[in-house]
């Protein structure tokens, strides 16, 4: 018996569906696509992917070590020598900010990925068994829910004590409320599509219908909200800093810096004004760059 | 209405119990000896014994947590190591300052950013959207400490204008509302735009311009009161969010408020003192969220019949 093939089987054909009509893009293609069209989005790429090298080549690009002090340049201003002046050790604040990359921006990444992969995971088994299990996992977010986030993350740092993981642990914590709230959203509008219902009906187990089904569908709306979660861990990370929690001076962290430098400020004010410019930009960039992805990638606001 | 009001005040109390639970496993789990802690440095071994006794330190976890439990339905949030005062009457002395602080970044937030939202929405991808976004994101970008000490900054130190501290004044209001008031309009904005932007796609928008409405009815009469739900409904993550940023401010400014209270709590290891604090906001935030729902389902009726018929589960996922 000889094939035959119909247009419309062509259409049907997994190497064409749900391609564009015009194009034969995927609509990853073409979500990208418009991407790289979106001026926002990309010039907020271009500043995370400068900020990364910055923070990669730190050695390289800082012309002092952020601990060199000197007492013969103390709280000089902006000039050739020092670009962003020195503080009231003599420390160079360009160095100390470049250097200070290398804490907010990671830190902020780790805690992301963490809280999705934990907040993540609550928000899916919550979206997907529904019913009792949904109840006791929402029930639980709504206590955590309850304390501002901020105000959660500094009880926690308080408890923990300073340091690195304990602040990790703290931001991580913050992020979960929101992840499993969006995560579970977004699960819940795909998880009555007809193909959940057909991998049921098969004997898909419950895992492989999450991780193979579940997730990739809802992966635009998660991915986007992450990258505002990025931002404002990185916002929350600066402020437990000024607060004298979580990373403190002589940390090169820009909330650390900006809290050693607010003593001097009505006399110095340029060991103010930096490195809180620094968390701007670094905040901006990701705030831009989750916009032009959801604009690129949210079908609705086509 | 009334059933669903009852029901909402009655789901405080597994939240709070819940609070209360986090509270003191944060109790159990801090460092240092609150003995060591309330007594003078000279206190003989036999008086340190006696308030730990006093103080149940003695009894099993779960006893423990039982008297706690008892204490905090009492008022008893423990006595702050600072002052040797009880923490609540510390914090009720504080809260007034910590909601106005909140309470009129709040009010001034929405009557500038909803109008500024949906001007952006309704003229989307023009200069004035642009510049509206571009606030918006540079708005909530801006740490809130930074702002407030550039505010003091120009206003106070270079300029002279206006107090740097607070000192009870109503001018010295001006600064530290201002600090978390533009984070405030930031997010407000672009919820309201993003809103808009929704509610101006919808059907029945479409059918009032086909009749022939005015441009200005079909905004104002038909998108603008749509627009108010999803508005409404974030007025309960802001407040959340102002009374977190009030932590800060409040520090800057010296506004003897909750916030300044916890954050010096946090510096000086204040553990009883953090813990009355976090429970007390955790207590508004769940008032907060309780009138905002009310308030949601008289500002749409649509949700009043879903409400009614069901649970909370229902209800969110309608919102």
């Amino acid at each position: 018996m000889s094939k035959i093939t119909t247009p419309a089987m062509v259409k049907l054909n997994k190497k064409t569906k749900g391609r564009h009509k015009e194009t034969g893009n995927t609509p990853m293609q073409e979500g990208l696509k418009r991407l790289r069209k979106n001026k926002t989005a990309m010039a907020g790429m271009i500043i995370i992917l400068f900020l990364i090298i910055i923070a990669i080549f730190a050695p390289l690009i800082a012309p002092y070590g952020y601990q060199e002090q000197s007492y013969t340049e103390v709280r000089l201003g902006p000039s050739l020598q020092h670009l962003f002046g020195t503080d009231h050790l003599g420390r160079d604040i360009f160095s100390r900010c470049v250097y200070g990359t290398r804490y907010s921006l990671p830190i902020g990444l780790i805690c992301t990925l963490l809280g999705l992969v934990i907040g993540g995971g609550l928000g899916l088994v919550a979206a997907y068994f529904g019913g009792r299990t949904d109840n006791i996992i929402m029930r639980i977010i709504d206590i955590i829910q309850a304390i501002p986030s901020i105000l959660l993350c500094i009880a926690l740092v308080a408890i923990l004590g300073n340091g690195m993981w304990q602040l990790v642990v703290a931001i991580t914590a913050g992020t979960i409320q929101g992840m499993t709230k969006n995560v579970r959203a977004a699960v819940f509008m795909v998880r009555n599509n007809e193909y959940v219902n057909s991998s049921k009906s098969i004997g898909v187990s419950d895992f492989q219908i999450m991780i193979r089904h579940l997730v990739p569908n809802a992966v635009g709306i998660i991915v986007i909200n992450a990258v505002g979660v990025v931002a404002t861990s990185i916002l929350t990370i600066s402020s437990l800093s000024y607060l004298g929690v979580g990373l403190v001076a002589p940390t090169p962290e820009w909330g650390a810096i900006l809290a050693e430098g607010k003593q001097y400020m009505a006399v110095a004010p340029h060991m103010v004004y930096f490195p809180g410019l620094m968390i701007a930009i670094t905040v901006v960039a990701f705030y831009l760059f989750g916009n032009g992805l959801r604009d690129a990638l949210d079908p609705r606001l086509k | 209405m009334v059933k669903y009001i009852i029901k909402r005040i009655l789901y405080i109390i597994p939240v709070m119990f819940g609070i209360i639970v986090m509270v003191f496993i944060m109790k159990a789990v801090t460092p240092g000896d609150p003995v060591l802690e309330l007594l003078p440095l000279t206190a003989t071994e036999e008086s340190k014994e006696n308030l730990r006794e006093e103080l149940g330190l003695n009894d099993p976890i779960i006893v423990q947590f039982g008297k706690y439990v008892v204490g905090v339905l009492h008022g008893d949030l423990g006595t702050s190591y600072k002052t040797k005062q009880p923490v609540l009457s510390e914090v009720a002395e504080r809260l007034p300052n910590t909601i106005i602080l909140a309470v009129w970044a709040l009010f001034i937030a929405q009557i500038i950013a909803t109008p500024l939202g949906i001007w952006a929405a309704v003229k989307q991808n023009s200069a004035v959207d642009n510049i509206i976004v571009v606030f918006t994101m540079f708005g909530a970008s801006v740490p809130n400490f930074w702002l407030a000490l550039m505010l003091i900054q120009w206003f106070a130190i270079n300029l002279g204008w206006l107090p740097s501290m607070y000192n009870g004044s109503l001018i010295s209001w001006i600064l530290p509302i201002s600090a978390i008031l533009v984070g405030s309009i930031a997010h407000t904005a672009r919820a309201a735009r993003t809103n808009m932007l929704e509610v101006i796609r919808q059907d029945y928008i479409m059918t009032a311009r086909a009749k022939g409405q005015k441009e200005g009815t079909v905004i104002f009469k038909h998108a603008f009161r749509n627009t108010l739900i999803p508005v409404i409904a974030s007025i309960g993550s802001a407040l959340g969010s102002l009374l977190g940023g009030s932590l800060i401010v409040e520090q800057i400014f010296a506004v003897p408020g909750v916030g300044k209270y916890i954050s010096d709590a946090v510096s000086a290891r204040n553990y009883p003192a953090l813990q009355g604090g976090i429970i007390v906001i955790a207590l508004l935030c769940c008032i907060i969220n309780i009138i905002v729902d009310v308030l949601y389902t008289v500002v749409d009726p649509r949700l009043k019949t879903t409400f009614m018929k069901s649970s909370k589960k229902r209800v969110k996922e309608a919102v």
